[in-house]
Parts: structure tokens; sequence; C-alpha cells
């Protein structure tokens, strides 16, 4: 291709100092060019006044993206404490803001500083971009070291080469060149459907359908990734890979005694009994209303509802006698308890039936019963 | 060294011996021109073991599980929260360096700025470590975070330890953005003047099309500015929520108001000390001495002095309100801490916290490349204690004498800690051999003459 078809980007010149860069800039603005850049290797004071531009306006986008962030975090934190899942934590309101404080406070600097940058760097910068005509230039080599730069673009309305030339040499500018259009950049005839495209595409789409099953339905379940489904613990009718006989659940150990059920002492001994045993109960309303449950359940069938020996029973079994008696009257809280405890004659023991205070309070209420079949006078005061 | 930094009345010249703007940039990309040195590889060597005997550690503790360390009941909290919150400490340095020291127009920062950055990130990649392997199946990870689910779930957003891992993970990302901000310069400066071909195409990549131009420089400085405005409440809160960890909870010896500006104090602290043990190192190895000067090294023992005797005031102020507090278990824990069975730990906390450090106010001191380092490293040593007896004294005695306990690392413990510092410090060697230590367009635009005259 002739060289005459190249297509000019710009016009450059080099300035040595910061002093000389600041004065051309102000210069070249002053003359009323406007598609024009300077290029330093670090950002010179004075510089925004010196091309005329105006403020940075991204403290807007960061004053909108930071309050987003807040909005939308206190907005989902309430959104989950108070609708989707409420959940009282040490008694406090549902609602509690203070503590929404943190995340709201850590979102909002997340969203503002990530998308600033973003911003800047797509919106203002229209970066990626490493094919624009000045990369790769002379120019470009010594402004990012240590030289500084204008260039005023072809596209400029005012850009004559012989004249932008003239103003960079009176201005100061040394090494004035041209800088053009790569033509290989200008001619890119990519579209979306160029094969290479679509088969990165493709790769890609599979490559990470891929990752994903096996991520999601092989690899976290392989080893130790057992989601708690082996356990080191011992399950019920499973033998026991701990102990020698091979039992899971273990027997208790030789002599251990459950707790209400001390072995009975006074076994065949109905005289000890009487003599030794205490009632450990005290005739309260509920230790009454208690023994009385017992004794309509258990005795009453025999001994009858009133402890006068009158058997509902008809018969079918032998009748016992009446529990008025003076003797029995007269026997000790803890021979009638012997008697409940262990049978006597025809009566069967009913240890195993009623529990040893209900035993007790049994005696109680029958000494209730017995105290109103033989009532005094003084009683009814 | 120069007279000058000699004269507390002048401001020091933050770039000694007026080098050129050139010669910057052959001075400071010097190290990845290069093939590494011998000293460069016996120190990778070493720090890779480390990093292999942490990783050996860790896939047992992901095999087995958590009963290879020494974490049980009533000590659950053991080496992995003591390391995580002094990682967390040691990366506060950089953000205080990059951020806070550039809104307050300290120029001398430039030199140590991108360093202390890189040094951050690293620190907070080695912190993150440990509360995801502590978490037991470090497998789910995502149940940290509130996603919709099929259990119907969410994170309690009430908990300190979820505002945590909000606060480190944008800690994170947030440094990780201002450093990149930060390199898209340097990394074009390195683009136009590599040779190689496949660095340029890298170079070139990373710079995202970088052009040095004025109408982009507007921009970038501005958004610098607010980046560095939202560090600095965000490198606060970082460490006040780590501390909120123990605050929030009801356990004598943390339940105190005094955690937050104590964490942050002692983070500062811990971070100094590190920045300045690992430049001392780095200044030498590749001839920038009179980029970061003893000046910078100096100041920074200054600011150890400084957040070192707020640490000292915490320690006396903790005890201070235990008596006058007159709760008898808060008592009981301050006692125990200097008199129990941990009171070894305590004493080394105290000694290399708050006495040697104090051995900077000499001028002689803090400008001696040794002792300087000395001090540094015992400064490392009394913070790591220090978050070692917050953490274990506290939990090993508190309300119920039946329920007390002793805690003692294993070895798999200590690997992953050794394996800790095996990664941070291989990522920094990485560092130095691939991107630029100190940020070169910001110390052009520092030299003498960098600026314009009338200015």
């Amino acid at each position: 291709m002739p060289m005459n078809e190249k297509q000019q980007f710009s016009l450059t010149a080099l300035f040595d100092t910061p002093d000389e860069i600041i004065h051309a800039a102000h210069e070249t603005s002053s003359a009323g060019y406007t598609r024009y850049d300077v290029h330093t290797p670090y950002p010179v004071h004075g510089m925004d006044k010196a091309m005329g531009l105006r403020q940075s306006r991204l403290g807007i986008f960061v004053l909108v993206f930071g309050l987003l962030g807040a909005v939308s975090s206190v907005l989902f934190m309430s959104w989950v404490t108070l609708v989707d899942y409420p959940l009282v934590i040490g008694g406090k309101p549902f609602w509690s803001w203070p503590a929404f404080v943190p995340v709201a406070f850590e979102i909002t600097v997340l969203l503002a500083a990530v998308l600033l940058v973003v911003t800047m760097i797509v919106l203002y910068f229209k970066f990626p971009n490493i094919s624009h005509p000045l990369h790769d230039t002379p120019y470009m080599k010594r402004i990012s070291s240590d030289k500084f730069g204008i260039s005023i673009q072809a596209d400029d309305p005012k850009f004559n080469e012989r004249e932008v030339r003239a103003f960079l040499k009176k201005i100061g500018g040394k090494e004035i060149g041209p800088v053009y259009f790569d033509l290989e950049d200008l001619d890119h005839g990519q579209t979306m459907f160029d094969p290479k495209f679509l088969g990165v595409l493709a790769l890609t789409a599979i490559l990470v359908a891929g990752a994903t099953y096996s991520v999601f339905n092989q690899i976290l379940f392989l080893e130790p990734f057992s989601w708690m489904s082996t356990q080191a613990k011992q399950k019920a009718q499973r033998p026991s890979e701990l102990f020698k006989d091979g039992i899971g659940m273990r027997p208790p150990v030789e002599g251990t005694v459950a707790r209400g059920f001390l072995p009975y002492p006074f076994k065949g001994k109905p005289d000890e009994a009487g003599k030794n045993l205490v009632n450990p109960l005290f005739a309260t309303k509920e230790v009454i209303e208690r023994g009385k449950a017992r004794y309509l359940t258990y005795c009453s069938p025999c001994h009858g509802n009133f402890a006068r020996g009158d058997s509902r029973l008809r018969g079918q079994f032998p009748n016992p006698p009446t529990l008025h008696s003076d003797k029995v009257r007269n026997w000790p809280d803890g021979s009638i308890y012997h008697v409940i405890t262990e049978g006597q004659n025809v009566m069967p023991s009913y240890a195993s039936q009623i529990s040893r205070d209900d035993r007790w309070a049994t005696v109680l209420y029958l000494r209730v019963l017995q105290r109103a079949h033989n009532a005094k006078e003084s009683d009814l005061k | 060294m120069s007279t000058a930094a000699t004269d507390y009345t002048r401001e020091f010249p933050v770039v000694e011996g007026r080098p050129k703007a050139a010669e910057l940039d052959a001075t400071i990309a010097a190290p990845l021109d290069q093939f590494p040195s011998r000293v460069w590889w016996i120190a990778i060597s070493i720090t890779l073991s480390f990093l292999s005997i942490g990783v050996f550690c860790i896939g047992m503790t992901l095999y087995k599980g958590l009963g290879l360390w020494g974490v049980n009941q009533p000590v659950s909290w053991g080496f992995d929260i003591v390391n995580f919150v002094f990682w967390v400490g040691i990366g506060h340095a950089g953000t205080l360096i990059s951020a806070i020291l550039f809104l307050l127009r300290q120029r001398w920062r430039t030199g140590i700025a991108r360093f202390a950055e890189a040094m951050t990130i690293f620190a907070v990649m080695c912190a993150g470590l440990f509360p995801l392997l502590h978490t037991g199946r470090q497998w789910l990870p995502m149940y940290l975070t509130p996603y919709p689910n099929q259990h119907g779930l969410w994170v309690n957003f009430t908990s300190p330890l979820v505002w945590d891992v909000f606060a480190v993970s944008t800690y994170f990302t947030v440094s990780a953005v201002f450093w990149y901000v930060g390199l898209i310069p340097d990394l074009a400066t390195l683009r136009d003047r590599t040779t190689s071909k496949i660095k340029k195409t890298i170079y070139s990549v990373f710079s995202l099309g970088w052009r040095h131009s004025n109408r982009h420089w507007q921009h970038y400085e501005r958004a610098y500015l607010i980046l560095a405005g939202f560090a600095t409440p965000l490198v606060l809160s970082v460490h006040t929520i780590v501390s909120f960890d123990f605050a929030v909870s009801v356990i004598p010896g943390w339940h105190t108001t005094i955690f937050p500006p104590y964490f942050v104090a002692g983070a500062v602290f811990s971070g100094f000390a590190m920045v300045q043990n690992v430049l001392i190192f780095v200044r030498q190895a590749f001839n920038l001495t009179h980029i970061i000067t003893l000046d910078h090294l100096e100041k920074m023992n200054k600011v150890m002095i400084v957040t070192g005797s707020m640490v000292g005031y915490a320690y006396a102020m903790e005890f201070f309100i235990a008596w006058y507090g007159g709760n008898q278990f808060e008592r009981f824990v301050f006692l125990n801490r200097a008199l129990g069975p941990y009171a070894w730990a305590y004493w080394t906390m105290v000694s290399c916290n708050v006495i040697f450090p104090q051995l900077f106010w000499f001028k002689k001191i803090r400008r001696s490349i040794p002792a300087m380092f000395a001090i540094g490293i015992l400064v490392n040593i009394g913070m790591w204690f220090e978050r070692f007896v917050i953490v274990v004294t506290s939990l090993s005695r508190d309300f119920l004498p039946s329920s007390w306990g002793h805690y003692a690392p294993t070895l798999y413990d200590a690997g992953i800690f050794l394996g800790s510092f095996g990664l941070f410090f291989t990522l920094i060697l990485i560092f130095v051999r691939v991107l630029p230590v100190v940020s070169i367009s910001e110390v052009k635009a520092v030299i003498e003459g960098g600026q314009p005259s009338h200015h």
C-alpha cells in the first residue's frame, strides 16, 4: 500500500520540563484547538487549568453508587429479618437496625469503590483499548518515561498540517512528527460470526458446563465431602466396633440401681418392717389425692371403695376382711406398706404396679378412710 | 545519608540524590528485567518449603478434620483465630500508608505505598485462610454468604461473625482494586520500555491501554482521592469489626468497649513493624536506598512509638476497668492473665509491645537498621502473643471453674501457621520480581523539578 494512503491521526511534539508543558498546554487551548491531548508520565499540577478542563464528575457517580449500596443492603436485611426469615435473636426486636450498620457500611464502600473504578475505566477512559494509534509510537515511549508531549489530532476542525507544525514549533515543541492510524486496526473485519470467536465461545460453554457438572455432581461427593452421611457413631441395632463383645447398646454396670427402685430390705420380715419403716410423706392434700387415685385403681376392687371389705368382684376372688378392724387400725404405717409391697395370704405384691412413694400415699389415704369410718365428735368441730 | 534529614525544621527530600525520571524507570524496573539472583532463589526455596508444610497440614485438616488441631471445649478458638487476627492486623499498615497518609498529604508515603499495599493484600489472603479452615467443612464457604438456597435460610445479619465476612471480603476487594488502579500507569510505562514480546503483551493487557493522557489523569487523580477516602474508614472498620467478634460476646476479658480502638492501634502497630522489617531487605536487595530512605524507616518507627504507646495505654486501662468495674469475673480474668498459667505469654506481650518500642525515643536507635529490625521483630512477636492472650486466656478460664481447660496447639496448628508465613513471603518474593515495588509515576511526581516551578 502506498505511503500517502496512510490516514493521519495527529501531530505530536515533545517537551522537556513541567513548566514548558504547562505553558504549551495553555497556548494550545488558547489557540482554540479542541481535539488535542497532553501526555505526561505523571499528573502535573495545574494541568486541568492550563488545558481548560472541567472538574471531574466522578464524585456524582460515587454518591449514587454509595447510596445504592446503603439503601439496597438495609432494605435487603430488613426484608430477610422482617419478612422472609424472622428469627428471635437474644430477645431483640426483629428489626434491630444498629446491627445492620456494619454490613450496610461495608456494602456501601464495596459498591462505591468497585463501581467507581469500573465507571472510570469503561465510561471515561473507554478502556480496555490496546490498539490506539498512539500506542507503540516513539512518542508514547518517551512520554511514558521522562518527556511531556502534546498531540493535536487531525480531526480537530482547525487542523492544518503546516499550521499546526508551525504552532508546535512556536510554543517550544521538539521532535515534531505525525502519527498514523494502524491500517490493520482500521480494517478490522471481525464479526460476531467469526468462526474463531464462535469456537472460543463454544469451548468456554463446554468447559464451564463440564466444570460445573463435575463440581456439583461428582467432586462435592468424594471423600472427605461425605455430607455427614458417614459418621463415627453407634447406630441402633448395629454391631459396635468399639467393644469386644460387639454389643452396641451397653447393659448397665453391675449393681446399678434405677432411681426410685432401691431393693426392699424387709422381704419376708413384716414385723421388722412395721418397726423400722417410717412414712416419708406428709398428709398434704396433694398426697391424699394421689393416694386416693392409687387406692381406687388398685385396692378398691377387692377391699371396696371405703375399705369395708365389700368386694366388687362378687365372689370371683376371696373377699378380704375389712380394714377398719382394730388390728389394722393399730398397725404402724410400715406394716401396711409391707403388705402392699409383699402381699399377704392370697393378696399378691403390688410393688411392680404402685411406685414406692405412691404406696406410702395409699397408706395415708387408708388412714383417712379409717378415721372417717370411726369419726369422733371432735372431728366435726 | 543526607544532612537535611537530621534537621527537623526542614522537610527532607522524598527521594535522595536528585535522580532523573528515566533513571528511576531503570532502577525500579531493574529487578523485573534481570534473572533472579542466587539470594532470591535461596529465599524462595525456604518460603516454598514453609508453604508446602502448610499445604500438607491443611490437606490433612481437610481430610481428617479439626480433631488434628489443639482446639476443644472450652478453648474452641485457638491458633486459627489468633493467626487470623494477627494477619488482618499486618495488612492494616498498607492501607494506612496508601490511603490515610495520602489524605494527610504525607508525600513521603510514595516510596513505600506500593509495597505496603501489596503486603496488605497478601496478609489478608493469609488471614482469610484461617477462618475458612476454622469452619470445619471448608468446602461449604458459600454458607457464609447470604444467597438464596434450598434450605430457605439466611445468614444472621446481627452476628459479628457475619459482619466479619463482609468486612474482610470488602477490605480485600477494595485493597486489590486500589492497588491495581495504582499499578495501571506503571504497567503502561513497563509496556513501553520492555523489549520482550511476551512481557509486552502481558503489560499491554493489564495496563488496559493506558496512554498517560491528561484527560485521563484528571479523572484518575479524582478516583484515587475518592478511593483513599473510602479506604480510610474501611480500614478502621475492618479491625473494629474483628474486635466485635470478641467485644459483642459476654466472655470476661472480651466484653469491653475499648476493643475497637485498641485493636486498630495494635493492627497499625504490627503492620508497620512488618513493613519496616521487609522493606529493610527490599531496599538493600534492589538498590532502592535512595528511594526508600532511612528517613522513611525512621518515620515508620515514629508511627510505631505512637501506636505502641496506645496499645500500652489499652493494656493499662483494661486492668484499671477490671478493678474499677467491680465485676469479679472480669477482675479474675485479668489477674489470671498476669499471674495464671499463661503469664509467660502475657509478659512476653507486654515487654515486646510496650517496653521495647519505647527505645525508639532515642534517635540513634530509630535510625539504626539492626536495632530497628530487632525491635520490629519483637513487636510482631508481641502482637501475635497479644492475640493469643486475648483469645486463649479468656476462653480457658471463664465463669465456671468446673469447665476450665488448658489449650495447647498441635504440630498441625504450628504447621499451618508456618505455612501462612510461607505463603506471605512467597507472594512477596514473586511480587518483587514481576511488578514494580515502588510506584514509578508517583515517585516521578515528587522528585525535585517534577512539578511546575510557579505552582
